[in-house]
């Protein structure tokens, strides 16, 4: 039976690359960053340079994470192939100017939705992938367990260009702390110099200070502080003027957090087909006509589902297995009293 | 009139080429900018930057503008610069002079160095005085004094800060010993013009730049007192020295590789000058009875100067181009504060980076206009 699975999905792959160039509609029409993607062939797509459980490479080369499912989720709708996106490592600096320079057609970074983003500079938000939070890291040796610990002099390091560095002047300006920032370029770098000594405490999304702690040279002898400064929801961004890719981008990511609502998971979602429930089969395209307006065949969700896995699949795979942050917290289901909540697919 | 035609013809073109090349891009950008919702302007500058920087030689935080932020950038990017220019040279000098020593050992040992330091990437050295520093300097707590009053650690380097009663005073007590030593080697060079006889200026300038300021404190009730760092502790094991001067390991890094660096091309710049005087110059000014220090000062300087000073001024510019490497370990220099932090923040990349790029221009154009001012000075004034 296993043998057989891989040819049985590559011809599945090949089937609906077919599909997918027959069914072009006036949508794709309308969309150019849809027409370049299908004649191109892959999506081009824009990552960390390297933040374990969100986008991060192996030796081989190989992405995986939860902001990278984002990216090869578009590529099955798309293109019927998940593998089939062309991913551009890029610092928090270059990122914006990437997308809106037509030199990526996703940004799937760990990027936080402000209003001055979505407003000002061209991009369209198109939803969250991860309710995230500025925390704060130090050394269990110094005894702190509480930012109330904090004191006058404290130097804290970061990286620029984020919402970091803003955050971090609220927090300890409200607080009346003065604290000397140390900003670098690069991630790997303010790990190092956090490693050394040459700072108190390492300032970032949570998240991130979960990843990064993996890397340090002795990661048990650090401690991520319990409190949250800041909102910080990170999810993928497209430039502003394509309405039709945002919407594939958008119902991409709908897609995977709506099929893990329904129980419907990469193994199960060909039998799903059959189901009693009319919005199980709307997810896996067997009713409605749920790809036509984005110029895509009806099957563009069930492809998502059977390469990429519900959301569920992702963070378990991505997060909670490599021991980052197994525990789900805000990022579970709004039924299993989490904040996961969106619209219907219908 | 054809012949005129021909003349202007090529240059005529190469304008309206540039000139189209240049609109070409400016509309692109424009239209660009338009499809996409992006404003262009410069407004931003005056507005709130609410981010804060490490280091500022003027007084910043996150509730001043944008504008503000470009000038703690642009400043700390000079105070690298000057601090790194004046080591390089000192530096280059040396190690120039000592390439040409007879001495083995001494002679080896800066060409080593030379062929060590200029062979190896610059961004690396940054690296590895940066990281290196890191790993081999002490953390605040175990930090041994040094002369019972400075630290260097991991930190920085924390020295002690003067603290002045009636500064003014000192201020005019130097500005007048430097205004006699003018006067008096004025009246020197009279002296010697119309009676040969030397005076012994620089003996009496090192007197007058010490008697005149000791002056001011023994009569001028000028007082001086320091502030010595205090270890203070944050946490169980975290410490900091407050009061006093704190040096950020980054400026240390930075300044400290970008002058070991550019110190072995001056080196070689100096080593070339010494060389390009004939050595019948020396002979002959030995010949007419100058000393060896006279030969040196009158001779074999101002003709070796002429031939070091515009290499040299190629790499001062150089130096304060490779200060823009700071980024790489958090010196907010211009490109980390504003080409980094501010461009992210606003988004505003073209007019930021328009800004950043004339910056280093106009500094460069400074840097290479008053050294080819100096360079007119001394070259040789043909009568």
């Amino acid at each position: 039976m296993f043998k057989y699975l891989k040819q049985l999905t590559s011809l599945v792959a090949m089937i609906a690359v077919l599909f997918t160039f027959t069914t072009e509609s006036m949508a794709a029409k309308k969309s150019k960053t849809l027409k370049n993607t299908q004649k191109k062939g892959f999506v081009r797509c824009g990552v960390s340079q390297g933040l374990p459980g969100f986008s991060n490479a192996d030796a081989a080369g190989n992405w995986t994470g939860v902001d990278v499912d984002v990216c090869r989720a578009v590529a099955a709708a798309v293109l019927g192939d998940a593998n089939k996106v062309k991913f551009t490592p890029l610092s928090a600096k270059e990122r914006f100017t990437a997308l809106t320079s037509g030199e990526i057609d996703i940004l799937s970074r760990n990027t936080t939705w402000t209003l001055s983003r979505d407003a000002d500079i061209g991009l369209t938000f198109v939803g969250v992938n991860f309710y995230d939070g500025q925390g704060f890291m130090v050394r269990k040796s110094s005894g702190i367990t509480s930012t109330s610990q904090f004191k006058n002099g404290i130097s804290a390091c970061t990286n620029i260009g984020t919402t970091t560095e803003l955050n971090m002047r609220d927090f300890f300006n409200s607080r009346g702390i003065s604290y000397e920032p140390v900003a670098f370029e690069k991630a790997d770098e303010v790990v190092a110099a956090y490693d050394a000594g040459r700072c108190d405490t390492y300032t970032t999304d949570k998240s991130g200070l979960a990843a990064q702690r993996t890397k340090m040279k002795n990661p048990d002898e650090h401690i991520v502080l319990p409190e949250t400064i800041s909102k910080e929801p990170l999810g993928p961004v497209v430039r502003q003027g394509d309405s039709v890719w945002e919407d594939i981008v958008r119902w991409s990511l709908n897609t995977m957090i709506e099929a893990e609502e329904y129980g419907i998971t990469s193994a199960n979602a060909d039998s799903m087909k059959t189901s009693d429930n009319p919005q199980i089969k709307r997810l896996v395209g067997a009713e409605g006509e749920m790809g036509a307006a984005f110029g895509l065949d009806n099957e563009w969700n069930l492809r998502i589902i059977k390469q990429v896995g519900n959301y569920g699949e992702s963070y378990k795979r991505n997060i909670a297995d490599t021991g980052i942050l197994p525990d789900r917290g805000p990022n579970e289901l709004w039924t299993k009293g989490g904040i996961l909540y969106v619209p219907p697919s219908r | 009139m054809n012949f005129k035609l021909k003349d202007i013809g090529p240059q005529l073109m190469t304008v309206i080429a540039v000139v189209l090349v240049f609109g070409f891009f400016t509309y692109n950008a424009q239209v660009n900018m338009e499809n996409r919702g992006i404003d262009f302007g410069y407004g931003f500058l005056s507005q709130e930057s609410s981010f804060d920087v490490q280091f500022s030689l003027i007084e910043y935080d996150g509730s001043h503008s944008y504008f503000r932020a470009y000038l703690v950038g642009l400043l700390n990017t000079i105070l690298v610069s000057v601090i790194g220019i004046i080591l390089a040279t000192i530096l280059g000098v040396l190690v120039g002079i000592a390439r040409l020593s007879p001495n083995y050992l001494i002679n080896k040992f800066a060409a080593f160095y030379v062929e060590f330091f200029r062979n190896i990437p610059l961004l690396l050295q940054i690296f590895f005085w940066y990281f290196a520093a890191l790993r081999a300097l002490p953390l605040p707590q175990d930090a041994e004094a040094m002369f019972g009053i400075s630290f260097l650690t991991i930190k920085g380097l924390f020295v002690p800060a003067f603290i002045w009663e009636n500064f003014n005073i000192f201020f005019y007590s130097i500005v007048a010993a430097i205004v006699a030593i003018i006067v008096i080697r004025i009246h020197a060079k009279k002296v010697q013009e119309t009676q040969g006889k030397q005076i012994p200026v620089l003996l009496i300038s090192v007197g007058l730049i010490f008697i005149l300021p000791l002056l001011s404190f023994l009569i001028g009730g000028v007082r001086l007192s320091f502030e010595v760092p205090v270890l203070k502790q944050l946490a169980t094991t975290s410490f900091i020295y407050e009061g006093g001067v704190s040096l950020p390991p980054e400026l240390i890094a930075l300044a400290l590789s970008l002058s070991l660096y550019t110190a072995t091309f001056i080196a070689e710049c100096v080593r070339a000058g010494i060389q390009g005087v004939g050595k019948g110059q020396k002979e002959a000014a030995a010949s007419i009875g100058l000393t060896q220090n006279q030969v040196l000062k009158l001779v074999v300087m101002p003709q070796a100067l002429r031939i070091i000073i515009p290499p040299t001024t190629n790499q001062y510019l150089n130096l304060t181009k490779n200060s823009s490497l700071a980024a790489a370990i958090a010196y907010p220099d211009l490109v980390l504060v504003f080409a980094g932090t501010a461009l992210m923040q606003t988004g505003k990349a073209i007019e930021i980076v328009s800004i950043t790029m004339f910056t280093y221009l106009s500094l460069s154009i400074s840097i290479s206009l008053f050294m080819n001012w100096y360079n007119n000075k001394i070259a040789i004034t043909e009568k």
